[in-house]
């Protein structure tokens, strides 16, 4: 990047431009173009496919109308919330309150500075890449607790406190589980954790002890947790709380936090993919750096969105937990397993610093050998039901 | 000690084998087909065409065998059907010279279609009733002062003879269990009603 712009400079391109100037507008426009050309559309064509497929679930159709398929249901819901009135309540702390939404967006955004799409896609690789991710991720629960408390409505206040609780004590194990993985690579880089994976279901951490296994879950729950989604959704639970912390907003600020909500999904999945999945990893077929980038940005989204669509179905099947179990999952649960995680990869490092490679392979045929029992489950309802089938996605 | 240990690891266990149970269940609805009516545009029938033939629609009189004899007007509980009904002085004959059904009142009991003695006034499929002004809601039926029928033994027009099978097909529907039609005996249902 800054290459590039000094490049320009050097060709004259700017006469009389301090190159401070030049590079301050670079980044501006570069990160209005990956938010306006990436960001946006993925958060967007979430919030469709996840009705679709939420509907599906449910043997609904979805939203079918608007385009084909219903493929701009996503435009004309986020034209119609832009045109809206955007009102701030009388009693509300105005400043705070107008505030809150470009803070969350600002932490959701973040984010994407350090998710790796392919070996040279990357806005920066830091070396500190996943605790700033962690670190950047949590600002989110600034934004919300500030529309909580500016809000002045005591529906939002009890969803904000109840975003910053989970989000607070969730946050431990979620660290925890990350650990074996910076255990077993020695380093916080998002591009040298996936250096150290290859492309096959074998070289990847998910499988790469029984520990790893299991933290990649504790690891999935916790992000659902801290992303707000079903079984955790309490701070938004509208059986109880209205919207949550949402209840006093209108129009495009509305528009922002469900931005955010849907644009964690991929966040939440392309952290997953990276530490666990092998991330962009993909077999050397071509010397064309291009084209490797483009399989590897492909492969990469593919696998992130396979964690997307998994978040949703989720959200189809279970219902939300009550707020003592969220607390006693957190600090029962998962924290003690996320630590007996953490001790038995530290010890798993120390016998076997390279990964023990017939434990490797057994846990991938474990894991394949899930996902078959689990195909059989449902051959054994489908045929209970004895209903008909529909493959297709389109109506 | 140990029991409370085996009651924690139970937890763990049974979170995980029932979520991974519910995912099957929803996985095997995700592909299944929806059992959504895509209701007006994108249905294989029209969805009148499917309805039951009991199904109780927009009321719809039909004035070739209407007898004018008030029955449907006495049954109204909310009054939504005025008729008006006179006798010719020179051919001894009931004249309806106005059958006015208000749609926008009508509650669709199916009270009027019971005493019905041919089965002129019925329900239809057609449920599509929207209108912009309650004026236009009300169906009148009688365009110009129509004689009324008059019930024969065995009915020749061949106008008129579908349309009294398929009136008696539907009163026959409103058959008590032990065989007799409710239409037989009008003040026993109005008094039960």
């Amino acid at each position: 990047m800054r290459e590039f712009l000094d490049g320009l400079i050097a060709q004259g391109y700017f006469p009389g431009v301090p190159p401070e100037v030049v590079y301050a507008v670079g980044i501006v426009l570069v990160a209005a173009i990956v938010i306006f050309g990436f960001v946006l559309n993925v958060a967007g064509v979430t919030t469709f496919i996840e009705r679709r497929v939420w509907a599906r679930i449910q043997s609904r159709i979805g939203p079918n109308r608007v385009g084909p398929q219903g493929i701009l249901q996503w435009l004309a819901d986020g034209i119609k919330l832009l045109m809206k009135e955007q009102i701030v309540p009388t009693d509300a702390d105005a400043r705070l309150f107008t505030l809150a939404p470009y803070v969350v967006t600002m932490g959701f955004v973040a984010a994407f500075v350090c998710i790796p799409f392919s070996s040279a896609l990357i806005a920066a690789d830091l070396n500190v890449g996943i605790l700033y991710i962690t670190a950047v991720t949590s600002l989110v629960v600034v934004g919300i607790l500030m529309a909580g408390w500016s809000s002045n409505n005591k529906w939002s206040l009890i969803g904000g406190i109840r975003s910053a609780a989970q989000i607070v004590s969730y946050e431990i194990p979620a660290a925890l589980s990350i650990f074996p993985i910076v255990l077993i690579t020695g380093t916080l880089s998002m591009q040298g954790i996936i250096q150290q994976q290859g492309w096959a279901p074998w070289n990847w951490f998910l499988f790469y002890s029984p520990f790893t296994f299991a933290a990649f879950w504790i690891l999935f729950t916790c992000l659902l947790a801290e992303g707000n989604r079903t079984p955790f959704d309490l701070p938004e639970a509208e059986s109880e709380l209205v919207a949550g912390f949402v209840t006093e907003y209108t129009g495009a600020r509305y528009l922002f936090f469900f931005l955010v909500e849907w644009g964690n999904l991929y966040v939440i999945s392309a952290i997953l993919v990276t530490l666990f999945l092998g991330g962009w990893q993909v077999p050397v077929v071509s010397d064309n750096v291009v084209l490797l980038n483009l399989l590897q940005f492909l492969v990469f989204f593919a696998k992130s969105y396979f964690g997307v669509i998994l978040i949703m179905w989720i959200r189809a099947t279970l219902p939300r937990i009550r707020v003592d179990q969220l607390m006693t999952t957190c600090w029962k649960f998962l924290v003690p397993l996320s630590l007996l995680n953490f001790i038995g990869t530290a010890v798993w490092v120390v016998i076997w610093p390279n990964g023990n490679r017939p434990v490797w392979y057994l846990m991938t045929a474990i894991g394949f050998a899930l996902l078959g029992y689990f195909f059989y489950r449902v051959r054994f309802h489908l045929r209970r039901s004895q209903s008909q089938l529909l493959l297709s996605p389109f109506s | 000690m140990a029991n409370r240990f085996a009651t924690y690891l139970g937890n763990i266990v049974g979170t995980v084998t029932t979520v991974f149970e519910g995912l099957t269940v929803t996985c095997s609805h995700f592909i299944r087909r929806p059992s959504t009516v895509q209701y007006p545009d994108r249905t294989d029938l029209r969805v009148q065409d499917t309805l039951p033939f009991r199904y109780r629609g927009i009321l719809e009189v039909d004035l070739e065998i209407c007898t004018g004899c008030l029955a449907c007007e006495r049954a109204c509980p909310i009054d939504c059907i005025v008729i008006d009904a006179t006798k010719d002085k020179q051919t001894k004959q009931m004249v309806l010279t106005r059958f006015d059904i208000d749609i926008a009142k009508c509650m669709y009991c199916g009270l009027c279609s019971e005493p019905c003695p041919t089965g002129s006034i019925h329900h239809t499929p057609e449920f599509e009733g929207a209108d912009f002004s309650l004026e236009s809601m009300i169906r009148r039926y009688v365009k110009e002062p129509v004689a009324a029928y008059k019930p024969k033994k065995v009915e020749t027009d061949a106008v008129v003879a579908p349309i009294l099978e398929r009136g008696m097909r539907y009163l026959e529907e409103f058959a008590t269990a032990d065989g007799a039609p409710a239409s037989a005996e009008p003040d026993e249902t109005e008094s039960a009603a």
